[in-house]
């Protein structure tokens, strides 16, 4: 009978060992995925990798393996990425305020405005980039820098409400009644109060959407055009990084491929230091954070 | 004066706060006006189920890429689950504090990462990968270029969105619940399975939606290593061509040839439907879930 327990007793520890290696080896898994896409696109980048790379635009044939830089690519794509944030923030802040000020957490108006942010959050670029389309022949302009930065700004406007909102919404109530008891209004309770209490997090909720901006190509590939030079004005045509990589694989040359693999390496390497930056300004701007 | 700009603040504010359900409806209504030239011309149920695709003579039938689109998608799913679940255990049932801690940043990045990038490195690692290595094991030819190339790039970029959903479910299913098993004698892993994958199945399954959506309108990656060839795919060995690869690789020429842009506008449209549908599914199961803890 003690026999039979200590038996059974063996095999289901035996199971939480199986379950444990089994839920151990997957975490290390998805670890070993991101190390092996950094690692690939790092090392296969270092042959092609030099300053010319970033300094210079493309010059005649520099798809068939000639002279020449992406300069084109990551100017337009922080243009892009810059005009699309700054617009999305134009956005974003009005709607998480009045979510979080004027309306009550559980509010109707509130849950199905942050419903309607999740779904928005969730429609793959590429339709975005359908619609930005479609906006773009309404308003009747042609593929330019502010049509991508529409669009793109449309792409970022649900990342970065919803990030800031997440945010906001642990700001203690004790605060917005402190703030009204001293005969704020609300609309100085929102500006004074919660956008200086939330800074930190508003700033890595641009950045999050900043990031994701910047590296997002199907939304772009029927708005911004694609140039071989930096973009002068709002209405010129501007290449981005994504498409720079994509067109570059796209052609049969050795030495172009290479140059996409460069290419994919500086933007990993823009988007690593953008998300690295969310995490320090995390922990450094909260100067005016009441705890 | 100050009481008059908080009203105008709260009318200004209040209409910007209409915008994103109503972009979603600008969307919808957007692509079906400009996909509308098509409907007039053929029957909705030829245009989503006919195999027939030859633009030049005025032939749309979408079936090839809605099944691509289909099993790249459950290929993705049926590795990046599995995985995910596992992860999303070890991470809040057996992971020391530091680990949980370190995890935070991966999975952030992997999210992060631009599409193109995922592409790019299929190109380079795994497209070869199931040409010269699973292809020959499996017994069949194949370039490389196929679903399931294009399902293991989606599984990867899929992880982050099924791990911090799950990750956000089991952290609501109370500590309580999970001492009592085990003060009653149960291991860590009859635990997980009886407390805490009961209690979090819900929020579990719309994890998975959520990740099903998003890699079901996944372009870039997919697109540079699945082959885009337009036919039923038969096998996971074989090219496929997924809804959006169709949309984003022939944007260039859709102007010139009659009725194309408004058949490509469909096909934005369809995906938009079918993403928005899993997705209302997803959120309305995750909302629920959300009101039973509190």
């Amino acid at each position: 009978m003690n026999a039979l327990a200590a038996n059974h007793l063996g095999r289901r520890k035996r199971t939480d060992l199986v379950f444990r290696v089994l839920a151990a080896a997957s975490a290390v898994m998805v670890l070993l995925a991101l190390l092996l896409i950094l690692g690939t696109i790092l090392w296969k980048s270092v042959p092609a990798l030099s300053l010319s790379m970033l300094t210079r635009t493309p010059k005649g044939g520099f798809y068939l393996g000639r002279e020449g830089g992406i300069l084109n690519a990551i100017v337009g794509s922080v243009y892009l990425a810059l005009g699309a944030t700054a617009l999305a923030l134009l956005l974003s802040l009005p709607v998480v305020l009045y979510l979080n000020v004027y309306k009550g957490r559980t509010s109707k108006t509130a849950v199905w405005t942050r419903f309607f942010l999740d779904v928005l959050w969730g429609v793959p670029s590429i339709v975005i980039g359908a619609f930005g389309f479609v906006i773009m022949l309404a308003l009747g302009l042609r593929a330019s820098l502010l049509a991508g930065i529409l669009t793109v700004a449309l792409l970022e406007f649900p990342i970065m409400s919803r990030a800031i909102d997440e945010v906001m919404r642990l700001v203690p109530r004790e605060l917005k009644d402190a703030s009204a008891s001293l005969g704020a209004t609300r609309f100085e309770t929102a500006v004074k109060v919660l956008v200086r209490q939330t800074a930190p997090g508003i700033l890595t909720g641009v950045l999050l959407a900043m990031g994701r901006g910047i590296g997002d190509a199907a939304s772009v590939l029927f708005t911004a055009g694609f140039t071989d030079r930096v973009p002068g004005s709002l209405a010129d045509p501007a290449a981005t990084l994504p498409l720079a990589i994509f067109f570059q694989l796209g052609t049969p040359f050795p030495e172009v491929q290479e140059r996409a693999y460069a290419s994919a390496a500086i933007l990993t390497l823009i988007i690593l230091v953008i998300s690295l930056a969310a995490r320090a300004m995390n922990r450094k701007v909260n100067r005016h954070v009441v705890k | 004066m100050r009481l008059l700009k908080d009203a105008l603040a709260r009318r200004a504010m209040a209409v910007i706060a209409a915008l994103p359900g109503l972009l979603v409806l600008f969307i919808v209504i957007g692509l079906f006006l400009r996909s509308k030239a098509i409907l007039g011309v053929e029957p909705l149920s030829r245009f989503l189920f006919s195999s027939a695709w030859s633009p030049m003579k005025g032939e749309f039938g979408l079936l090839p890429f809605i099944a691509g689109t289909m099993w790249v998608t459950l290929t993705a799913l049926a590795l990046a689950v599995p995985v995910s679940i596992l992860t999303a255990i070890y991470l809040s049932e057996y992971a020391p504090r530091w680990a949980r801690r370190a995890a935070q940043p991966v999975i952030d990045l992997l999210a992060g990462l631009p599409s193109v990038v995922y592409g790019a490195w299929g190109v380079i690692l795994v497209v070869p990968f199931v040409g010269n290595v699973l292809a020959p094991l499996a017994g069949v030819y194949s370039s490389g270029y196929s679903i399931l190339a294009g399902g293991i790039i989606l599984a990867i970029m899929t992880f982050p969105t099924i791990i911090h959903v799950t990750l956000e479910v089991f952290a609501s299913v109370p500590r309580a619940l999970r001492e009592a098993s085990l003060s009653l004698g149960a291991t860590k892993w009859e635990t997980t399975r009886h407390v805490v994958l009961r209690k979090g199945a819900q929020g579990i399954l719309a994890a998975s939606v959520l990740g099903f959506s998003r890699a079901l309108g996944e372009t870039m990656a997919v697109l540079m290593v699945v082959g885009n060839v337009p036919s039923v795919p038969r096998s996971l060995f074989d090219p496929g061509y997924p809804l959006p690869a169709l949309i984003a690789n022939n944007y260039g020429e859709m102007m010139s040839i009659p009725r194309y842009d408004a058949a490509l506008m469909m096909a934005a449209l369809v995906l938009m439907l079918i993403v928005l549908a899993f997705n209302v599914l997803a959120r309305g199961i995750l909302i629920r879930v959300e009101r039973k803890v509190r």
